[in-house]
């Protein structure tokens, strides 16, 4: 009779702490591998072979392709380089530099990886499109209100992600901190 | 107290075990992943455009809205296969995915430095078939080996400004992948 308590309260145990731990881990995300520079964030193994089974986990539940080594990599990030969770009814200011990319985009989401509607129907920018001071540098205010200038609204939400991606770089695997990406600052200002 | 904290022990260690298992099985068993989300509306080992995403329905998570995307589906199990994409004005990449979503190749249009993405997909035993004398030429072929024997190669091309995006999507759609029975 112990014996089998004893067993059946071990499988709960396992049982809980086995389903939770993959349940926090696949829902909060984990830094495994992760380049962190600033407020950004990438995964660059991620999109080779050499992926870590937690990724693969994740990219599997969320329904996501990941980008793949040779065309790029993205940065995520969710929060102010103060630490702040972004706060669709404040102004974030993007500006400075972005590392060496052909081409890059800067994209809007919600934290479930959707667009988020908005009147003027703008959810990224490319770095064709975006309006620069002579000297190359750039700002970018996600906002909740319209600006002059290069503005991403973001459209009433609540919390949201920016993903920049760079493409054609040689930022990658290789990349460990901001001296090989000068990511831009990401400041959040003028909160309600 | 001590029988209870080695069942407690015993509990903790088999639910690490769950845990590791539950992650490495969770991508065989995924049912909303991108393979699975795409397989309705592509066919086998033909070019499928993908619809641009939008705020109330996109087809997979974090799609790029500034690329004009397509994809085939493939299945290597009747023999290899040709591809190739025209490149467009702006930027053109060309991404491997296994079955299980794992991106084992991409290439974009500078790297295969042609106006032509060309290549071939096969699987390690389909290479390992090919006659000697064809290896010989295989220097300006570029032969791509998928370690499962279905997958997907997205094609994907870059529109700088919103009006660009058209341009973009008849260049994607512009691309061919052809089976090559053996």
């Amino acid at each position: 009779m112990r014996l089998l308590l004893g067993s059946l309260f071990a499988l709960a145990v396992a049982a809980t702490i086995g389903l939770g731990m993959t349940w926090l881990v696949l829902t909060r995300g984990t830094a495994y591998g992760g380049v962190t520079i600033g407020a950004w964030t990438a995964w660059p193994r991620t999109g080779t072979l050499g992926i870590d089974p937690y990724s693969r986990a994740m990219v599997a539940r969320s329904g996501e392709l990941p980008i793949g080594s040779g065309d790029g990599v993205a940065f995520h990030a969710r929060a102010d380089d103060a630490g702040r969770p972004f706060d669709g009814r404040c102004d974030v200011v993007l500006a400075g530099m972005t590392p060496p990319a052909r081409f890059w985009t800067v994209t809007l989401y919600d934290l479930e990886g959707r667009l988020i509607a908005n009147s003027v129907g703008r959810q990224g920018f490319t770095s064709q499109e975006i309006v620069r001071r002579s000297d190359g540098s750039f700002e970018i205010v996600v906002g909740p209100r319209a600006r002059p200038g290069n503005w991403l609204p973001t459209g009433g939400t609540d919390r949201y992600v920016l993903v920049l991606r760079l493409y054609d770089t040689p930022v990658g695997v290789a990349t460990r901190s901001g001296r090989d990406a000068p990511m831009p600052s990401v400041i959040q200002k003028a909160c309600p | 107290m001590i029988r209870l904290l080695l069942w407690l022990l015993g509990g903790v260690l088999l639910g690490g075990i769950v845990h590791l298992a539950t992650v490495l099985m969770l991508p065989g068993m995924a049912t909303q992943d991108a393979y699975s989300r795409l397989t309705p509306i592509a066919p086998v080992n033909a070019v499928t455009a993908v619809p641009p995403p939008a705020a109330d329905k996109a087809v997979m998570p974090y799609m790029d809205p500034a690329f004009a995307i397509a994809v085939c589906r493939y299945d290597l199990s009747d023999g290899p296969l040709k591809f190739s994409v025209p490149v467009s004005l702006a930027y053109t990449s060309v991404s491997f995915y296994t079955r299980f979503d794992v991106a084992y190749y991409a290439i974009n249009d500078r790297a295969a430095g042609r106006r032509v993405i060309e290549l071939e997909l096969m699987t390690a035993d389909q290479r390992g078939e090919l006659p000697g004398d064809e290896e010989i030429t295989a220097a300006d072929r570029l032969i791509v080996e998928s370690p499962t024997n279905t997958g997907l190669i997205v094609i994907k091309a870059l529109a700088p400004e919103p009006g660009l995006l058209s341009a973009a999507r008849n260049a994607v759609a512009a691309a061919q992948c052809v089976p090559q029975p053996g």
